[in-house]
Protein backbone atom coordinates (compact mmCIF):
# COMPACT_ATOMS: atom_id res chain seq x y z
CA UNK A 1 0.00 0.00 0.00
CA UNK A 2 1.79 3.53 -1.01
CA UNK A 3 -0.01 6.97 -1.18
CA UNK A 4 -3.65 4.59 0.14
CA UNK A 5 -3.45 3.09 -3.15
CA UNK A 6 -3.34 -0.39 -3.80
CA UNK A 7 0.49 -1.71 -5.26
CA UNK A 8 0.11 -4.41 -7.20
CA UNK A 9 3.06 -6.53 -8.44
CA UNK A 10 4.50 -6.82 -11.64
CA UNK A 11 5.40 -10.44 -11.63
CA UNK A 12 3.94 -13.51 -10.27
CA UNK A 13 5.92 -14.92 -7.25
CA UNK A 14 7.27 -17.86 -8.20
CA UNK A 15 9.02 -20.08 -5.49
CA UNK A 16 12.57 -21.33 -6.22
CA UNK A 17 11.77 -24.84 -6.89
CA UNK A 18 9.91 -23.04 -10.29
CA UNK A 19 12.83 -21.03 -10.96
CA UNK A 20 15.11 -24.02 -11.05
CA UNK A 21 12.50 -26.02 -13.26
CA UNK A 22 12.70 -23.12 -15.81
CA UNK A 23 16.26 -22.84 -16.23
CA UNK A 24 16.27 -26.66 -16.38
CA UNK A 25 14.01 -26.44 -19.43
CA UNK A 26 16.03 -23.53 -20.93
CA UNK A 27 19.43 -25.79 -20.72
CA UNK A 28 17.88 -28.68 -22.18
CA UNK A 29 16.46 -26.57 -25.11
CA UNK A 30 19.58 -24.60 -25.70
CA UNK A 31 21.70 -28.24 -25.66
CA UNK A 32 20.08 -29.91 -27.38
CA UNK A 33 19.95 -27.23 -30.59
CA UNK A 34 23.66 -26.49 -30.34
CA UNK A 35 24.58 -30.26 -29.72
CA UNK A 36 22.06 -31.51 -33.13
CA UNK A 37 20.84 -28.45 -35.08
CA UNK A 38 23.37 -27.90 -38.17
CA UNK A 39 25.38 -25.30 -38.19
CA UNK A 40 24.78 -21.77 -40.06
CA UNK A 41 27.52 -22.51 -42.20
CA UNK A 42 26.65 -25.85 -43.27
CA UNK A 43 23.22 -24.90 -43.96
CA UNK A 44 23.83 -21.79 -46.28
CA UNK A 45 26.05 -24.26 -48.06
CA UNK A 46 23.83 -26.62 -48.06
CA UNK A 47 21.02 -23.85 -49.82
CA UNK A 48 23.63 -23.03 -52.00
CA UNK A 49 23.61 -26.68 -53.26
CA UNK A 50 20.53 -26.48 -53.37
CA UNK A 51 19.62 -23.89 -56.21
CA UNK A 52 22.91 -24.45 -58.03
CA UNK A 53 22.67 -24.40 -61.49
CA UNK A 54 23.55 -28.49 -61.58
CA UNK A 55 21.77 -28.80 -57.84
CA UNK A 56 19.31 -30.92 -56.60
CA UNK A 57 15.88 -28.40 -57.35
CA UNK A 58 17.32 -27.86 -61.29
CA UNK A 59 17.41 -31.86 -61.66
CA UNK A 60 14.39 -32.46 -59.93
CA UNK A 61 12.25 -29.91 -63.00
CA UNK A 62 10.82 -30.85 -64.91
CA UNK A 63 9.21 -34.03 -63.22
CA UNK A 64 9.23 -36.82 -65.36
CA UNK A 65 6.05 -38.42 -66.33
CA UNK A 66 7.46 -41.40 -68.07
CA UNK A 67 6.68 -43.69 -65.51
CA UNK A 68 3.42 -42.01 -64.23
CA UNK A 69 1.06 -45.51 -65.00
CA UNK A 70 3.34 -47.65 -62.55
CA UNK A 71 3.76 -44.48 -60.46
CA UNK A 72 -0.14 -44.08 -60.16
CA UNK A 73 -0.83 -48.25 -59.37
CA UNK A 74 1.41 -47.83 -56.56
CA UNK A 75 0.39 -44.16 -55.44
CA UNK A 76 -3.40 -46.39 -55.65
CA UNK A 77 -1.59 -49.53 -53.67
CA UNK A 78 -0.25 -47.33 -51.22
CA UNK A 79 -3.89 -45.76 -50.68
CA UNK A 80 -5.04 -49.01 -50.33
CA UNK A 81 -2.49 -49.97 -47.62
CA UNK A 82 -3.67 -47.11 -45.45
CA UNK A 83 -7.51 -48.02 -45.56
CA UNK A 84 -6.86 -51.61 -44.96
CA UNK A 85 -4.47 -50.65 -42.38
CA UNK A 86 -6.63 -48.00 -41.01
CA UNK A 87 -9.73 -50.19 -41.08
CA UNK A 88 -8.69 -52.77 -39.45
CA UNK A 89 -6.78 -50.93 -37.03
CA UNK A 90 -9.94 -48.90 -36.16
CA UNK A 91 -12.01 -52.07 -35.82
CA UNK A 92 -9.49 -53.38 -33.50
CA UNK A 93 -9.19 -50.08 -31.40
CA UNK A 94 -12.48 -50.62 -30.55
CA UNK A 95 -12.27 -53.36 -28.49
CA UNK A 96 -9.54 -52.67 -26.79
CA UNK A 97 -10.74 -48.74 -26.26
CA UNK A 98 -13.93 -50.66 -24.39
CA UNK A 99 -11.38 -52.46 -22.29
CA UNK A 100 -9.75 -49.94 -21.22
CA UNK A 101 -12.30 -47.64 -20.42
CA UNK A 102 -13.15 -47.42 -16.41
CA UNK A 103 -16.53 -47.88 -16.37
CA UNK A 104 -16.93 -50.54 -19.04
CA UNK A 105 -13.86 -53.00 -18.56
CA UNK A 106 -15.38 -56.12 -16.40
CA UNK A 107 -12.13 -56.01 -14.21
CA UNK A 108 -9.39 -53.27 -12.95
CA UNK A 109 -6.16 -56.16 -14.79
CA UNK A 110 -8.03 -56.06 -17.68
CA UNK A 111 -8.15 -52.46 -17.86
CA UNK A 112 -4.80 -52.23 -17.21
CA UNK A 113 -3.60 -54.62 -19.36
CA UNK A 114 -5.73 -52.91 -22.52
CA UNK A 115 -4.21 -49.41 -21.70
CA UNK A 116 -0.93 -51.46 -21.61
CA UNK A 117 -1.41 -52.38 -25.05
CA UNK A 118 -2.55 -49.55 -26.26
CA UNK A 119 0.37 -47.09 -24.72
CA UNK A 120 2.64 -49.95 -26.14
CA UNK A 121 1.46 -49.92 -29.91
CA UNK A 122 1.19 -45.56 -29.59
CA UNK A 123 4.79 -45.31 -28.27
CA UNK A 124 6.65 -47.92 -30.76
CA UNK A 125 6.91 -45.46 -34.59
CA UNK A 126 5.33 -47.32 -37.31
CA UNK A 127 8.18 -47.59 -39.01
CA UNK A 128 9.82 -49.53 -36.40
CA UNK A 129 6.36 -51.78 -36.58
CA UNK A 130 7.10 -52.18 -40.47
CA UNK A 131 10.42 -53.77 -39.83
CA UNK A 132 8.85 -55.99 -37.60
CA UNK A 133 6.29 -57.58 -39.72
CA UNK A 134 8.60 -57.43 -42.85
CA UNK A 135 10.69 -59.93 -40.76
CA UNK A 136 7.50 -61.71 -40.21
CA UNK A 137 5.35 -61.66 -43.26
CA UNK A 138 8.28 -60.72 -46.18
CA UNK A 139 8.59 -57.49 -47.93
CA UNK A 140 5.79 -56.13 -49.45
CA UNK A 141 2.30 -54.31 -48.80
CA UNK A 142 0.87 -56.62 -46.15
CA UNK A 143 3.80 -55.63 -43.75
CA UNK A 144 3.00 -51.87 -44.14
CA UNK A 145 -0.97 -52.93 -43.50
CA UNK A 146 0.36 -54.69 -40.53
CA UNK A 147 2.23 -52.28 -39.31
CA UNK A 148 -0.22 -48.93 -39.93
CA UNK A 149 -2.92 -51.47 -38.35
CA UNK A 150 -0.92 -52.02 -35.05
CA UNK A 151 -0.25 -47.72 -34.93
CA UNK A 152 -3.60 -46.97 -35.62
CA UNK A 153 -5.11 -49.60 -32.76
CA UNK A 154 -2.91 -47.80 -30.63
CA UNK A 155 -3.66 -44.01 -31.96
CA UNK A 156 -7.59 -44.60 -32.01
CA UNK A 157 -7.44 -46.26 -28.90
CA UNK A 158 -6.19 -44.05 -26.93
CA UNK A 159 -8.90 -41.54 -28.38
CA UNK A 160 -12.12 -43.64 -28.31
CA UNK A 161 -11.09 -44.55 -24.63
CA UNK A 162 -10.70 -40.94 -23.28
CA UNK A 163 -13.87 -40.36 -25.92
CA UNK A 164 -16.00 -43.09 -23.96
CA UNK A 165 -14.47 -41.79 -20.14
CA UNK A 166 -15.81 -38.40 -21.25
CA UNK A 167 -19.82 -39.97 -22.41
CA UNK A 168 -22.21 -38.27 -20.21
CA UNK A 169 -22.90 -41.16 -17.49
CA UNK A 170 -26.54 -40.69 -17.00
CA UNK A 171 -28.09 -43.04 -19.88
CA UNK A 172 -25.44 -45.76 -19.35
CA UNK A 173 -26.65 -45.54 -15.56
CA UNK A 174 -30.32 -45.23 -16.52
CA UNK A 175 -30.42 -48.18 -18.84
CA UNK A 176 -28.12 -50.04 -15.91
CA UNK A 177 -31.19 -49.61 -13.49
CA UNK A 178 -33.42 -51.40 -15.97
CA UNK A 179 -31.19 -54.32 -16.31
CA UNK A 180 -29.42 -53.86 -19.91
CA UNK A 181 -26.54 -55.84 -20.73
CA UNK A 182 -22.90 -54.27 -20.43
CA UNK A 183 -23.18 -54.95 -24.64
CA UNK A 184 -26.69 -53.04 -24.64
CA UNK A 185 -25.16 -50.32 -22.96
CA UNK A 186 -22.32 -49.64 -24.95
CA UNK A 187 -24.13 -49.93 -28.01
CA UNK A 188 -27.14 -48.09 -27.01
CA UNK A 189 -26.02 -45.19 -24.86
CA UNK A 190 -22.21 -44.99 -25.03
CA UNK A 191 -21.52 -45.47 -28.91
CA UNK A 192 -24.01 -43.30 -29.97
CA UNK A 193 -22.91 -41.05 -27.91
CA UNK A 194 -18.91 -41.09 -28.68
CA UNK A 195 -20.28 -41.17 -32.34
CA UNK A 196 -19.24 -37.17 -33.51
CA UNK A 197 -15.44 -38.17 -31.57
CA UNK A 198 -15.13 -41.51 -33.19
CA UNK A 199 -15.98 -40.23 -36.54
CA UNK A 200 -13.17 -37.50 -35.93
CA UNK A 201 -10.40 -39.29 -34.57
CA UNK A 202 -11.21 -42.69 -37.55
CA UNK A 203 -10.59 -39.39 -40.17
CA UNK A 204 -8.09 -38.14 -38.84
CA UNK A 205 -6.42 -41.72 -38.67
CA UNK A 206 -6.80 -42.33 -42.19
CA UNK A 207 -5.07 -39.10 -43.11
CA UNK A 208 -2.05 -40.03 -40.74
CA UNK A 209 -2.14 -43.49 -42.65
CA UNK A 210 -2.10 -42.34 -45.54
CA UNK A 211 1.11 -39.95 -44.62
CA UNK A 212 2.60 -42.82 -43.13
CA UNK A 213 2.08 -45.54 -45.93
CA UNK A 214 4.55 -43.59 -48.13
CA UNK A 215 6.87 -43.35 -45.44
CA UNK A 216 6.41 -47.36 -44.69
CA UNK A 217 8.00 -48.22 -48.51
CA UNK A 218 11.25 -46.85 -47.75
CA UNK A 219 11.69 -49.61 -45.28
CA UNK A 220 10.14 -52.13 -48.04
CA UNK A 221 6.80 -52.26 -46.56
CA UNK A 222 5.05 -51.82 -49.63
CA UNK A 223 3.55 -48.36 -51.35
CA UNK A 224 4.82 -45.66 -53.23
CA UNK A 225 7.77 -45.16 -50.67
CA UNK A 226 9.71 -48.22 -52.38
CA UNK A 227 9.61 -46.07 -55.79
CA UNK A 228 10.60 -43.00 -53.93
CA UNK A 229 13.85 -44.47 -52.53
CA UNK A 230 14.69 -46.65 -55.91
CA UNK A 231 14.41 -42.83 -57.55
CA UNK A 232 16.51 -40.81 -55.04
CA UNK A 233 19.10 -43.99 -54.86
CA UNK A 234 19.29 -43.85 -59.03
CA UNK A 235 19.38 -39.85 -58.45
CA UNK A 236 16.26 -39.84 -60.80
CA UNK A 237 15.39 -36.86 -59.05
CA UNK A 238 12.69 -35.60 -61.80
CA UNK A 239 10.73 -38.65 -61.22
CA UNK A 240 11.24 -38.62 -57.21
CA UNK A 241 9.27 -35.36 -57.93
CA UNK A 242 6.61 -36.90 -60.02
CA UNK A 243 5.97 -39.12 -57.09
CA UNK A 244 6.28 -36.60 -54.35
CA UNK A 245 3.53 -34.51 -56.78
CA UNK A 246 1.51 -36.99 -57.04
CA UNK A 247 1.34 -37.64 -53.00
CA UNK A 248 0.70 -34.43 -52.01
CA UNK A 249 -2.27 -34.47 -54.50
CA UNK A 250 -3.44 -37.51 -52.86
CA UNK A 251 -2.71 -36.31 -49.09
CA UNK A 252 -4.40 -33.27 -50.20
CA UNK A 253 -7.62 -35.19 -51.63
CA UNK A 254 -8.15 -37.36 -48.33
CA UNK A 255 -7.38 -34.60 -46.06
CA UNK A 256 -10.39 -32.28 -48.26
CA UNK A 257 -12.73 -35.51 -48.10
CA UNK A 258 -12.24 -36.31 -45.03
CA UNK A 259 -12.94 -32.56 -43.62
CA UNK A 260 -15.94 -32.84 -46.00
CA UNK A 261 -17.11 -36.13 -44.03
CA UNK A 262 -16.72 -34.42 -41.09
CA UNK A 263 -18.74 -31.37 -41.57
CA UNK A 264 -21.64 -33.57 -43.16
CA UNK A 265 -21.50 -36.08 -40.17
CA UNK A 266 -20.65 -34.41 -36.66
CA UNK B 1 -53.28 -49.06 -27.82
CA UNK B 2 -51.55 -50.53 -24.63
CA UNK B 3 -52.74 -53.81 -24.39
CA UNK B 4 -49.81 -55.51 -23.84
CA UNK B 5 -48.76 -52.94 -21.05
CA UNK B 6 -51.99 -53.76 -18.90
CA UNK B 7 -52.08 -57.09 -19.96
CA UNK B 8 -48.71 -57.41 -18.02
CA UNK B 9 -49.74 -55.43 -14.82
CA UNK B 10 -53.02 -56.84 -14.10
CA UNK B 11 -52.39 -60.41 -14.03
CA UNK B 12 -52.53 -61.92 -10.47
CA UNK B 13 -49.49 -61.99 -8.70
CA UNK B 14 -48.78 -63.05 -5.18
CA UNK B 15 -46.27 -60.45 -4.44
CA UNK B 16 -48.39 -57.45 -5.15
CA UNK B 17 -51.67 -58.65 -3.11
CA UNK B 18 -49.69 -56.88 -0.01
CA UNK B 19 -47.12 -54.79 0.86
CA UNK B 20 -44.87 -54.87 -2.45
CA UNK B 21 -41.50 -53.15 -0.71
CA UNK B 22 -40.21 -53.56 2.73
CA UNK B 23 -37.81 -52.01 4.16
CA UNK B 24 -36.52 -52.88 6.97
CA UNK B 25 -33.26 -51.61 9.29
CA UNK B 26 -31.44 -49.84 6.17
CA UNK B 27 -28.48 -48.12 6.86
CA UNK B 28 -26.36 -46.26 4.41
CA UNK B 29 -22.91 -44.58 5.41
CA UNK B 30 -19.97 -42.72 3.23
CA UNK B 31 -16.81 -42.49 4.91
CA UNK B 32 -18.46 -42.73 8.22
CA UNK B 33 -20.82 -39.95 7.20
CA UNK B 34 -24.26 -41.53 8.12
CA UNK B 35 -27.06 -40.54 4.90
CA UNK B 36 -29.58 -43.72 6.11
CA UNK B 37 -29.79 -44.34 9.77
CA UNK B 38 -31.78 -47.68 10.33
CA UNK B 39 -34.91 -46.91 7.90
CA UNK B 40 -37.96 -49.06 8.80
CA UNK B 41 -41.14 -48.88 6.30
CA UNK B 42 -43.51 -50.77 3.69
CA UNK B 43 -45.30 -49.86 0.81
CA UNK B 44 -48.62 -51.04 -0.37
CA UNK B 45 -49.04 -52.54 -4.00
CA UNK B 46 -51.04 -50.06 -6.05
CA UNK B 47 -50.27 -47.18 -3.76
CA UNK B 48 -48.53 -43.99 -4.99
CA UNK B 49 -46.07 -42.99 -1.96
CA UNK B 50 -44.52 -39.78 -2.00
CA UNK B 51 -41.15 -39.40 -0.11
CA UNK B 52 -40.17 -35.94 1.36
CA UNK B 53 -37.37 -34.79 2.77
CA UNK B 54 -34.87 -31.72 3.00
CA UNK B 55 -31.48 -31.95 0.66
CA UNK B 56 -29.21 -34.20 2.45
CA UNK B 57 -31.81 -36.02 3.80
CA UNK B 58 -31.21 -39.33 1.76
CA UNK B 59 -34.58 -39.99 -0.66
CA UNK B 60 -32.02 -40.00 -3.66
CA UNK B 61 -29.54 -42.46 -1.40
CA UNK B 62 -32.87 -44.64 -0.55
CA UNK B 63 -33.84 -45.01 -4.06
CA UNK B 64 -30.68 -45.96 -5.20
CA UNK B 65 -30.12 -48.31 -2.31
CA UNK B 66 -33.52 -50.02 -3.49
CA UNK B 67 -32.48 -50.92 -6.38
CA UNK B 68 -28.72 -51.27 -5.42
CA UNK B 69 -27.43 -49.21 -7.59
CA UNK B 70 -25.96 -47.95 -4.32
CA UNK B 71 -24.76 -50.80 -1.84
CA UNK B 72 -26.71 -49.96 1.17
CA UNK B 73 -24.59 -50.76 4.87
CA UNK B 74 -26.87 -53.18 6.31
CA UNK B 75 -30.50 -53.88 6.44
CA UNK B 76 -32.65 -55.65 4.51
CA UNK B 77 -35.11 -54.92 1.18
CA UNK B 78 -38.02 -57.05 0.40
CA UNK B 79 -39.11 -55.80 -3.33
CA UNK B 80 -41.89 -57.31 -5.38
CA UNK B 81 -40.94 -61.07 -3.26
CA UNK B 82 -37.15 -60.55 -3.56
CA UNK B 83 -34.86 -60.24 -1.11
CA UNK B 84 -32.84 -57.80 -3.10
CA UNK B 85 -29.38 -57.38 -1.11
CA UNK B 86 -28.76 -61.31 -1.92
CA UNK B 87 -29.84 -61.14 -5.32
CA UNK B 88 -26.86 -62.66 -7.86
CA UNK B 89 -25.60 -60.14 -10.41
CA UNK B 90 -27.81 -61.95 -12.85
CA UNK B 91 -30.85 -61.87 -10.39
CA UNK B 92 -30.55 -58.27 -9.97
CA UNK B 93 -30.62 -57.71 -14.29
CA UNK B 94 -33.79 -59.53 -14.02
CA UNK B 95 -35.26 -57.84 -10.92
CA UNK B 96 -34.25 -54.25 -11.86
CA UNK B 97 -35.75 -55.05 -15.28
CA UNK B 98 -39.51 -54.82 -13.27
CA UNK B 99 -38.28 -51.23 -11.67
CA UNK B 100 -38.98 -48.86 -13.53
CA UNK B 101 -37.02 -45.78 -12.61
CA UNK B 102 -37.35 -41.81 -13.86
CA UNK B 103 -34.76 -39.57 -13.16
CA UNK B 104 -34.40 -36.09 -12.41
CA UNK B 105 -32.88 -36.16 -15.16
CA UNK B 106 -34.46 -37.55 -17.78
CA UNK B 107 -31.12 -39.56 -19.23
CA UNK B 108 -31.78 -40.18 -22.62
CA UNK B 109 -29.31 -40.87 -25.31
CA UNK B 110 -29.40 -37.36 -27.24
CA UNK B 111 -28.41 -38.32 -30.61
CA UNK B 112 -31.15 -40.68 -30.86
CA UNK B 113 -34.56 -40.58 -31.95
CA UNK B 114 -37.44 -40.64 -29.47
CA UNK B 115 -38.49 -44.26 -30.87
CA UNK B 116 -35.38 -45.87 -30.07
CA UNK B 117 -34.52 -44.38 -26.77
CA UNK B 118 -38.05 -46.15 -26.16
CA UNK B 119 -36.98 -48.81 -27.55
CA UNK B 120 -34.53 -48.95 -25.28
CA UNK B 121 -36.88 -50.22 -22.66
CA UNK B 122 -37.13 -53.53 -23.91
CA UNK B 123 -33.47 -54.18 -22.79
CA UNK B 124 -35.04 -55.38 -19.52
CA UNK B 125 -36.55 -58.57 -20.62
CA UNK B 126 -34.71 -58.61 -24.47
CA UNK B 127 -30.90 -58.71 -25.28
CA UNK B 128 -28.96 -57.95 -28.63
CA UNK B 129 -28.61 -55.66 -31.06
CA UNK B 130 -32.73 -56.04 -32.17
CA UNK B 131 -33.23 -53.90 -28.68
CA UNK B 132 -30.49 -51.16 -29.50
CA UNK B 133 -31.93 -48.83 -31.88
CA UNK B 134 -35.72 -48.88 -33.38
CA UNK B 135 -34.03 -49.39 -36.94
CA UNK B 136 -32.90 -52.74 -36.07
CA UNK B 137 -35.93 -53.49 -33.84
CA UNK B 138 -38.86 -56.17 -34.33
CA UNK B 139 -42.20 -54.83 -35.65
CA UNK B 140 -43.92 -55.63 -32.01
CA UNK B 141 -40.74 -54.14 -30.47
CA UNK B 142 -42.21 -51.23 -32.58
CA UNK B 143 -45.09 -51.10 -32.21
CA UNK B 144 -44.93 -51.55 -28.37
CA UNK B 145 -42.78 -48.19 -28.17
CA UNK B 146 -44.54 -46.28 -30.72
CA UNK B 147 -48.10 -47.34 -27.94
CA UNK B 148 -45.69 -46.31 -25.10
CA UNK B 149 -44.93 -43.13 -27.07
CA UNK B 150 -48.75 -42.55 -27.46
CA UNK B 151 -49.65 -43.06 -24.39
CA UNK B 152 -47.45 -39.74 -23.26
CA UNK B 153 -48.73 -37.68 -26.13
CA UNK B 154 -45.45 -38.10 -28.17
CA UNK B 155 -46.50 -40.60 -30.99
CA UNK B 156 -46.14 -37.77 -33.61
CA UNK B 157 -42.20 -36.96 -32.62
CA UNK B 158 -41.37 -40.69 -32.54
CA UNK B 159 -38.19 -40.13 -35.29
CA UNK B 160 -37.31 -36.92 -33.77
CA UNK B 161 -33.58 -36.98 -31.97
CA UNK B 162 -34.65 -36.42 -28.43
CA UNK B 163 -31.97 -33.00 -27.77
CA UNK B 164 -34.73 -31.30 -30.56
CA UNK B 165 -37.42 -31.64 -28.15
CA UNK B 166 -38.31 -29.32 -24.56
CA UNK B 167 -37.25 -30.59 -20.90
CA UNK B 168 -40.82 -31.58 -20.67
CA UNK B 169 -41.32 -33.75 -23.82
CA UNK B 170 -37.93 -35.30 -22.90
CA UNK B 171 -39.07 -36.43 -19.39
CA UNK B 172 -42.08 -37.40 -21.35
CA UNK B 173 -40.37 -39.26 -23.28
CA UNK B 174 -38.10 -40.93 -20.67
CA UNK B 175 -41.63 -41.93 -19.15
CA UNK B 176 -42.42 -43.97 -22.26
CA UNK B 177 -38.81 -45.73 -22.24
CA UNK B 178 -39.77 -46.76 -18.44
CA UNK B 179 -43.32 -48.28 -20.10
CA UNK B 180 -42.06 -49.99 -22.18
CA UNK B 181 -40.16 -51.67 -19.78
CA UNK B 182 -43.61 -52.90 -18.57
CA UNK B 183 -42.00 -52.58 -14.68
CA UNK B 184 -44.15 -53.83 -12.05
CA UNK B 185 -43.30 -50.91 -9.49
CA UNK B 186 -42.28 -46.98 -10.51
CA UNK B 187 -39.34 -45.31 -8.41
CA UNK B 188 -39.41 -41.42 -9.77
CA UNK B 189 -36.82 -39.19 -8.46
CA UNK B 190 -38.03 -35.86 -9.17
CA UNK B 191 -39.08 -35.77 -12.28
CA UNK B 192 -40.71 -32.64 -12.00
CA UNK B 193 -37.75 -30.32 -10.53
CA UNK B 194 -35.36 -29.79 -13.71
CA UNK B 195 -39.18 -28.17 -15.32
CA UNK B 196 -41.18 -24.93 -15.60
CA UNK B 197 -44.21 -25.18 -13.17
CA UNK B 198 -46.36 -25.94 -15.73
CA UNK B 199 -44.40 -29.04 -17.47
CA UNK B 200 -43.33 -30.20 -13.98
CA UNK B 201 -47.70 -30.22 -13.12
CA UNK B 202 -47.91 -32.07 -17.00
CA UNK B 203 -45.44 -34.63 -16.16
CA UNK B 204 -46.35 -35.69 -12.63
CA UNK B 205 -49.83 -36.20 -13.87
CA UNK B 206 -49.23 -37.99 -16.78
CA UNK B 207 -47.19 -40.19 -14.36
CA UNK B 208 -49.13 -40.56 -11.83
CA UNK B 209 -52.33 -40.88 -14.57
CA UNK B 210 -49.99 -44.08 -16.23
CA UNK B 211 -49.78 -46.06 -12.87
CA UNK B 212 -53.09 -45.38 -11.45
CA UNK B 213 -54.22 -46.64 -14.95
CA UNK B 214 -52.20 -49.59 -15.11
CA UNK B 215 -52.33 -50.37 -11.12
CA UNK B 216 -48.33 -49.86 -10.45
CA UNK B 217 -47.21 -48.83 -7.29
CA UNK B 218 -45.10 -45.46 -7.56
CA UNK B 219 -42.79 -44.18 -5.46
CA UNK B 220 -41.89 -40.75 -5.90
CA UNK B 221 -39.41 -37.91 -4.75
CA UNK B 222 -40.72 -34.13 -5.07
CA UNK B 223 -39.45 -31.10 -3.65
CA UNK B 224 -43.16 -29.41 -4.69
CA UNK B 225 -45.66 -29.75 -1.94
CA UNK B 226 -48.70 -29.28 -4.24
CA UNK B 227 -47.55 -32.03 -5.80
CA UNK B 228 -47.16 -34.61 -2.79
CA UNK B 229 -50.58 -33.56 -1.78
CA UNK B 230 -52.11 -33.98 -5.11
CA UNK B 231 -50.17 -37.14 -6.61
CA UNK B 232 -49.89 -39.36 -3.87
CA UNK B 233 -51.80 -41.54 -1.32
CA UNK B 234 -49.65 -41.76 0.92
CA UNK B 235 -46.56 -39.94 2.56
CA UNK B 236 -42.83 -41.08 4.13
CA UNK B 237 -40.91 -37.84 5.73
CA UNK B 238 -36.93 -38.10 6.12
CA UNK B 239 -35.21 -36.61 8.13
CA UNK B 240 -31.54 -37.04 8.61
CA UNK B 241 -31.68 -40.59 7.25
CA UNK B 242 -34.40 -41.41 9.67
CA UNK B 243 -38.44 -41.98 8.77
CA UNK B 244 -40.14 -39.03 10.59
CA UNK B 245 -43.44 -39.15 9.01
CA UNK B 246 -45.33 -42.00 8.07
CA UNK B 247 -49.28 -41.41 7.17
CA UNK B 248 -51.63 -41.45 4.34
CA UNK B 249 -52.29 -38.45 1.91
CA UNK B 250 -55.78 -37.76 2.68
CA UNK B 251 -55.88 -35.40 6.19
CA UNK B 252 -53.03 -34.26 5.67
CA UNK B 253 -52.55 -30.79 4.62
CA UNK B 254 -50.31 -27.73 3.58
CA UNK B 255 -49.56 -26.61 6.87
CA UNK B 256 -48.29 -29.85 7.97
CA UNK B 257 -45.74 -30.35 5.31
CA UNK B 258 -44.79 -26.85 5.86
CA UNK B 259 -44.21 -27.44 9.09
CA UNK B 260 -42.05 -30.83 8.20
CA UNK B 261 -39.99 -29.36 6.09
CA UNK B 262 -39.64 -26.31 8.50
CA UNK B 263 -38.52 -29.18 11.33
CA UNK B 264 -35.51 -29.75 9.08
CA UNK B 265 -34.11 -26.01 8.85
Amino acid sequence: MANGTVTIPRFEHRSIGEYIGIVVVLALVVSSIASTAPQLDALGRGIERLFAPSGLLAQMFPPDISRIDRISLKLLETLQMAVAGAALGLIFAVPFAILATDRLSPHPLVRAAARGVIALFRTIPDLVWAIFFIIMVGLGPAAGVLAIMVDKIGFAGRFFAEAMEEADTGPQDALRAIGASRMGIIFSAVFPACLPSFTATSLFALEKAVRGSAALGLVGAGGIGVDLKVAFDLFNYDEALTIILMLFALVMIVEQGSSWIRSKLI
Amino acid sequence: MNAPLRAAANKTDPALAGSVLSVSQLAKSFDGRIVLNGLDFTVKAGVATALIGANGSGKSTLMKCLIRLIEPSTGRIEMLGQDVLSLSPRGLRAFRAQVGVVWQKHNLVPRLSALSNVVHGVQARMSGPRAWFQSLAPDTVRAEALDCLDRVGLADRALQRVDSLSGGQQQRVAIARMLMQRPRIILADEPDASLDPQSGEEVMRLLSGLARQDGLTLIIISHRMEHTLEFSDHILGLQQGKIVMDRPTPGTDAAQLRRFFEHQE
